[in-house]
């Protein structure tokens, strides 16, 4: 499985980061590196293997469905960028 | 002063021959004339740390006995600190001051310990020479032309230097034990879910764990006592009861049976490296304990499958970082689009970037079986082969790492720096518990030695560390500061 610098600007726009004409082709080989690596896994047959998940096959804890935060808007939206009236800002998605 | 151990430390400032704030005070002013050249912390938190001191202090004056009360300490920049920046290495989170303390550091606290400062890293945890920190890579201080390790190595530095009296790590692949074994410490990572991840800044949420990185084995031990535990808060942290890891230190090793995987003293090993294990397995074999050769058949696999998982949880992980809740934003977007592609591009080092798009490509329509499915099974074939060889041997030792510090910029390309954590990472796709130990120089460079346990076998490994620190000293052999300032 080969990766081509079509592969990088897909896989690039689902991650949503940019990758410039410049960067393509040396980012595109090092992945193509590191994706031979990765396919040394190839190189056995694990077809009766049920695969693996969590190292001690732990399955998800529940507990009683009760609120145990406190709403803690404005003290996190401190962090934010940009916020106005309780609300986070982006740019204009709609026109 | 600065070089005891907590044990020591304890011990000195219950009998009151020094206190916190003048322990505190005195590290401070190291790492200020030290800690630059190294690039240690990121953040040193002097105000914070002589508070702290204070009322540690004060508890010391009410006779309170707690081993870790006014033991100052340093904390990985990647867990959340209130009111004190986490950048987690990066330059998304350069001005991030998180609004809640890591059970982790809020355990520490509790037990009376003095936060120093928040020390440097790789990038989100992802690098094996701490070089991928946006804020400088960490010199080694054996050697400050050679890297520490990493991800963990501005925690295993500060130890070695005596910058600070313990430090926390965090590792996914190595990060604790690696960096520990190139700076001459001792580093232990606990089985998966020993250790609450709570407000500790995740990259692979299945690998993740926190652990002490120390001078010795007895302090791992101590601090252990405080740092495991399961907690409400992180429903993924193992819910059996803690041992008293200090109870069984000092067992006896007779009769322990010590297993040695031909797959970690095979070619790619250092001479110097291999001849130091050995020599290390004679020290056991003098306690007792006999050595048995075994197999782990899929190790060689193990960074294959761990290049699909933890870019692929990374992945997930860090979509978090989208320019509208906290951290960096890029500046005067176009639209929503170029917010999210800016923010995440200009954000993020190239590393980081690398292992997202790897993850992405992983999960990515049509490819899943063959890689993120496939990297499952070979975790779950990794697991039986620990499975199988703890039938036959009760922990498992040989080499942190396939030889010393490597040079600082000598490793650009990104599978050679992956092959450095060849017998580390299967241990994390297992989730056992290990732990690196020093064990040998090679010219003035330290070598680690990975001792790995059953599953929450710590106290075993702790154990079988401990025992071998009582009988070498490697462990107390410290690098000389002396860079000319």
């Amino acid at each position: 499985m080969g990766f081509n610098k079509l592969e990088l600007t897909k896989v690039a726009q689902l991650a949503r980061l940019q990758v410039t004409e410049s960067e393509i082709e040396d980012v595109s080989e090092r992945i193509s590196e590191i994706l031979r690596l990765i396919d040394q896994m190839q190189s056995i047959n694990t077809d009766s293997i049920a695969p693996m998940s969590h190292p001690f096959d732990g399955t998800q804890v529940l507990r009683s469905d009760v609120i145990t935060e406190q709403n803690s808007r404005d003290e996190l939206q401190t962090l934010a960028p940009s916020v106005e009236k309780g609300l986070f800002l982006v740019p204009k998605v709609l026109e | 002063m600065l070089e005891k151990t907590v044990v020591e430390l304890s011990e000195a400032l219950k009998l009151r021959k020094v206190s916190s704030v003048e322990l505190t005070r005195a590290y401070l002013e190291k790492i200020g004339t030290k800690s630059k050249k190294l690039n240690t912390y990121i953040t040193v938190c002097d105000e914070l740390a002589l508070t702290q001191a204070k009322m540690a202090d004060q508890r010391l004056a009410k006779g309170e006995k707690n081993p870790l009360l006014g033991i100052p300490i340093a904390h990985k920049d990647i867990f959340c600190t209130k009111g004190i920046k986490t950048t987690c290495g990066s330059k998304m989170l350069e001005n991030f001051v998180s609004p809640y303390n890591a059970t982790v550091v809020s355990k520490l606290n509790k037990a009376g310990m003095v936060t120093l400062g928040k020390t440097n890293m790789d990038e989100f945890a992802m690098g094996s020479s701490n070089e991928t920190s946006y804020f400088g890579p960490v010199k080694n201080p054996w050697d400050t032309e050679k890297v520490p390790g990493g991800s963990s190595g501005g925690s295993a530095a500060a130890v070695a230097a005596d910058l600070c009296a313990i430090a926390t790590g965090t590792d996914t692949g190595g990060s604790i034990r690696q960096p520990a074994s190139f700076c001459g410490v001792t580093g232990l990572k606990p089985s998966y879910g020993r250790i609450s991840r709570w407000g500790m800044i995740a990259f692979a949420s299945s690998l993740d764990q926190a652990g002490p990185i120390s001078k010795s084995a007895e302090d791992a031990a101590i601090i252990m006592n405080a740092m495991a535990g399961s907690d409400d808060l992180d429903s993924t942290s193992i819910r059996a009861p803690v041992d008293d890891y200090t109870a069984s230190i000092n067992d006896s090793l007779h009769g322990i049976k010590i297993g040695v995987p031909k797959q970690h003293l095979t070619e790619g090993l250092s001479i110097e490296v291999e001849e130091s294990i050995r020599q290390a397995l004679q020290v056991y074999e003098k306690l007792g304990a006999t050595i048995k050769e075994i197999d782990l058949p899929n190790n060689h696999l193990s960074v294959s499958a761990y290049y699909v998982i933890a870019p692929a949880e990374a992945s997930a992980n860090l979509s978090r970082y989208d320019g509208v809740r906290y951290g960096f934003r890029c500046s005067q977007p176009t639209d929503l689009e170029d917010m999210y592609k800016r923010t995440r591009s200009e954000g993020f080092g190239s590393e980081v970037k690398r292992r997202i798009m790897i993850g992405t490509y992983a999960l990515s329509a049509g490819y899943y079986d063959a890689y993120y499915q496939k990297a499952q099974k070979i975790r779950r074939l990794i697991k039986n082969d620990f499975d199988a060889a703890f039938k036959t041997v009760d922990v498992i030792v040989g080499p942190t790492s396939p030889h010393t510090a490597f040079g600082l910029g000598t490793t650009t390309d990104p599978v050679k720096m992956y092959l450095e954590d060849i017998y580390t990472i299967a241990v994390n796709l297992a989730g056992l518990p290990g732990i690196s130990i020093p064990a040998g120089l090679v010219g003035k460079l330290p070598i680690g030695m990975q001792i790995i346990g059953k599953d929450f076998a710590e106290a075993k490994l702790l154990n079988v560390a401990h025992k071998y620190q009582k009988e070498t000293d490697w462990h107390k052999m410290k690098p000389s500061l002396d860079f000319g300032d």
